[in-house]
């Protein structure tokens, strides 16, 4: 009989990945000892596929750059000003907020593991987790730009600031040209991860 | 270093399983962050020590190595508690009917 002919009386179900298998083990033994609630795990899983992302992150910069004086609390208080426009929890206790300007580029990596701010940014992308980008943002954080198709004058100096477990950043990207006036939806359109992290700039206003 | 288009939250199932078990345990007090984060870090060094990580499928593995053995050093869980019930979903699933609902007897 050919190996692509099952004998339906022994057809089983699809052994799943080894992983998988090691997830579930650590899932069911947990659940057993009543450490964790297993109605609680979808709910993260879904509030981080669905509800929570970059989006977040877009309305905070689209306020500061509509509302000086929220921009102004962003950079000395970011925990307490994204806080005011609900955005706060798990992975967000401590915000700071880094101010691009001409003078001034800033970047964020974690050099550790992958700290990044979820409550405004969701989960990170896989390249903020790959080594490349862990390990090179520090020593050489002009070429890693220039991969990402960020361009620097050379008078703009680049900060590069190592995100940890308590300690989360948000750059704050500066304001399109050519966007006077507009609202504060329209301005969060132009508003991009990557920007946000600094490894990308705002979309033109068109 | 290749930059990637736009991309699923979470690539594989037990990818975003993993994650919502740590963020759990976490909130139950079970552990800071803090210190996971120390641990999660030395499990992506071991990982990457003779290549490099391309923070996919590698770095769910390490996280996973990383959550394992921390939860057995805390006793926690139990490595070979672990092992048993691992096999006994894999029994599970080798003795369903394609189809049918997979649980542990």
């Amino acid at each position: 009989m050919p190996d692509d002919v099952h004998d339906s009386k022994h057809a089983h179900s699809v052994l799943p990945s080894d992983p998988t298998l090691r997830v579930k083990a650590l899932e069911t033994l947990l659940i057993r000892k009543g450490l964790i609630d297993p109605t609680a795990l979808d709910a993260i899983i879904d509030t981080y596929q669905n509800k929570i992302g970059p989006k977040n992150g877009a309305k905070v910069i689209a306020r500061a750059w509509s509302d000086l004086a929220f921009y102004d609390r962003l950079i000395s208080d970011a925990t307490g000003a994204v806080a005011d426009l609900g955005f706060h929890g798990r992975q967000g206790e401590h915000i700071i907020a880094l101010q691009n300007t001409n003078e001034i580029h800033n970047m964020v990596v974690c050099t550790l593991c992958s700290c990044y701010p979820w409550p405004l940014l969701g989960i990170p992308p896989t390249w903020y987790k790959s080594d490349a980008y862990r390990a090179r943002t520090v020593r050489e954080p002009r070429k890693v730009l220039a991969e990402f198709g960020v361009a620097l004058p050379s008078e703009t100096s680049v900060r590069v600031w190592d995100s940890t477990a308590e300690l989360r950043y948000l750059v704050v990207p500066q304001r399109p040209k050519g966007t006077k006036g507009w609202r504060e939806e329209q301005l969060a359109a132009l508003i991009t991860r990557d920007s946000m992290i600094g490894t990308g700039f705002p979309k033109d206003a068109q | 270093m290749t930059v990637l288009l736009p991309e699923p939250v979470f690539e594989e199932v037990w990818h975003g399983q993993l994650f919502a078990l740590t963020v759990l345990l976490n909130e139950a007090g079970h552990f800071s962050w803090a210190d996971w984060a120390k641990k999660f870090g030395i499990s992506l060094k071991k990982h990457g020590f003779d290549r490099e990580l391309n923070g996919g499928e590698d770095y769910f593995t390490a996280w996973l190595d990383a959550l394992e053995g921390f939860l057995t050093e805390t006793n926690m869980t139990g490595q070979k508690d672990l092992v048993l019930i691992k096999e006994a979903w894999k029994t599970a699933y080798l003795s369903t009917p394609h189809g049918a609902p997979v649980s542990l007897k």
